[in-house]
């Protein structure tokens, strides 16, 4: 029971991780990634490669982080370059890109993955606290990036590409820059994702899962951290709550994802906002 | 002969992909949304004509109701789901229509079972003609006639017909479309009928071709269809028909070049990618 307690963290740590950075991309800085897994995985493979190579924890982690950064950095190459509707395929095409290419690589692992990979050495509490701390670092920078001077440039680009560079915000070098912390961020995860399981398989990584932080990041409410929070715990504890609802996982992924769009294009953060500004008036 | 025979493989899949295609085109010209549910319609319509076939005995009126359904679901989809969120910023719709593939695609799974469907009796695909040496079978000449003479027929529609210019009109500017009497909603509408129709008949063609359809047929298809529309370069009937071809030539030749290294789904996106590297606008495309 308590090793699934711990699991059940560690999964969580690792998708706040991946749904704040994912808001810092398309909540912050406006560009919709739906590839987002796809640096996730690479990080992931990035570090099962180091640790089964017998590199410390530690430089794994950080290879882990700095190919998902590169990955990010030159994707990121299409935003700069790209009108939104392309981005959004662009990406959503990294991310079939990733998997078709990783599928067919024999020094990968190819469809069976990489398995045996050494572990942390922390414990599955260890493993678990690690992650819950990378996770509150993650959210802790999205919360002072918010405040400082970077927030305010990516959110003038998200606003308003045209005002932005009018105010003589150098709206392409923030963009990469959005792209690279989030995709490193992501790549970390996925170098934590690595020593949690020690086994990793191409379709853990595949577009539904870059659809489901999106879901996280767009229910919570764009561009808020504690709303992307709030629903990133929301979405990966409510399968595990109710039994029955990991049958129709997608199902309700898909129909709320719907519902939230149709009667709330805010999500959580939105609701909030409208109800405190209601209790206000009263 | 063997590459001829890659050749029409390529465009045949590029004539299946172009029906898929037109209809995204169509909603992205006049919306400025990513209709990603195109792909539930094409799901929907492939699981309909084999139903109707099984349980009616007619291929053809399968399809037939296929069509008129997926037609009309379509036009719902506008109705219920998009039409209201017009107002707010366009990834809200697009979010939407992913929910709703996603919600979709479960829902045939739960319905229909994870293992899909097959024709009780189709003798089509394994059917196989000798046309001057190329081998091909009754469904892919069915796919080849079918395509040319929907295509044509919108070619025909949207230049010929009163309807058809006016819709061509709200498509390059809806303000001045409306101002010279043009209905925008029943544009819209006919928009979404005809794309969904055309989607519809696409899938009854795969469902027949594989004799077999299953709940996640949409998926790789749907973002396939993405990557035409933007190599097309967006909202272009030309460019999205090239582009259609041009992916299925790839796939049918890339396959065999580059098999070993990258999926054919994969290949797709490669293309994609690259071409925009080079060319922002994609393949045809003007400036937006």
């Amino acid at each position: 029971m308590t090793l699934y307690v711990y699991s059940l963290l560690s999964i969580l740590g690792i998708n706040i991780m991946l749904a704040t950075s994912l808001n810092l991309i398309s909540g912050f800085c406006g560009q919709f990634s739906l590839g987002h897994g796809a640096f996730y995985g690479a990080g992931a493979y990035a570090a099962a490669l180091c640790a089964v190579a017998g590199y410390p924890v530690p430089v794994a982690l950080l290879v882990g982080a700095l190919v998902g950064g590169a990955l990010g950095f030159i994707v990121g190459f299409a935003s700069v370059r790209l009108r939104e509707d392309f981005l959004v395929v662009t990406t959503i095409g990294v991310s079939f890109l990733f998997v078709g290419f990783v599928r067919k690589q024999k020094w990968l692992g190819a469809e069976m993955g990489i398995s045996k990979i050494p572990a942390s050495g922390l414990g599955p509490e260890g493993n678990a606290l690690m992650i819950l701390l990378f996770a509150a670092a993650t959210i802790a920078l999205c919360l002072y990036l918010n405040r400082s001077w970077l927030g305010f440039a990516f959110r003038a680009v998200g606003d308003d590409e045209q005002a932005a560079r009018t105010i003589a915000i150098p709206v392409s070098t923030y963009k990469l820059l959005a792209f690279t912390i989030g995709t490193a961020i992501a790549g970390l995860a996925g170098g934590l994702y690595t020593y949690f399981t020690q086994f990793i398989v191409p379709d853990s990584f595949t577009f539904i899962l870059s659809v489901t932080l999106m879901a996280m990041v767009v229910i919570g409410g764009l561009g808020s951290t504690w709303g992307v929070v709030i629903a990133a715990i929301i979405l990966t504890l409510l399968p595990e709550a109710f039994r029955f609802i990991n049958d129709y996982r997608l199902l309700i992924y898909g129909g709320v994802l719907m519902l939230v769009m149709r009667f709330a294009p805010g999500g959580l953060a939105g609701i909030a906002t409208s109800l405190t500004r209601r209790l206000r008036k009263a | 002969m063997y590459y001829v025979d890659l050749l029409l493989n390529g465009l045949i899949f590029g004539s299946m992909y172009a029906l898929m295609a037109i209809g995204l085109t169509l909603v992205y010209g006049l919306l400025r949304i990513l209709h990603i549910s195109h792909a539930a319609v094409y799901a929907l319509g492939a699981f309909i004509t084999v139903i109707v076939a099984n349980a009616t005995g007619s291929i053809a009126l399968g399809m037939l109701v296929a069509v008129v359904v997926s037609a009309i679901f379509g036009m719902g989809v506008y109705r219920v789901l998009y039409q209201p969120m017009l107002r707010y910023p366009p990834y809200v719709a697009m979010i939407a229509s992913i929910g709703l593939l996603i919600f979709m695609e479960d829902a045939f799974r739960i319905i229909f079972g994870e293992q899909g469907l097959t024709f009780t009796r189709n003798p089509y695909p394994t059917q196989i003609h000798d046309l001057f040496g190329v081998t091909i079978n009754t469904v892919q000449i069915a796919m080849i006639v079918l395509s040319t003479i929907c295509l044509v027929a919108l070619a025909l529609f949207t230049t010929r017909t009163r309807m058809g210019i006016a819709w061509r009109a709200t498509v390059s500017n809806p303000t001045i479309a409306t101002s010279f009497g043009v209905d925008a909603i029943k544009v819209r509408y006919l928009n979404f009928m005809i794309g969904s129709a055309l989607a519809a008949l696409a899938g009854g063609l795969i469902a027949l071709l594989n004799n077999f359809v299953e709940p996640t047929m949409g998926f790789v298809v749907s973002y396939k269809a993405l990557a035409i529309i933007v190599l097309g370069g967006l909202g272009s009937m030309r460019g999205t028909l090239i582009a259609a071809l041009a992916l299925g030539l790839v796939e049918s030749f890339g396959t065999i070049w580059v098999g070993s290294y990258l999926d054919r789904d994969a290949l797709a996106f490669l293309f994609l990618i690259i071409v925009l590297m080079v060319r922002p606008q994609g393949l045809t495309g003007a400036h937006a």
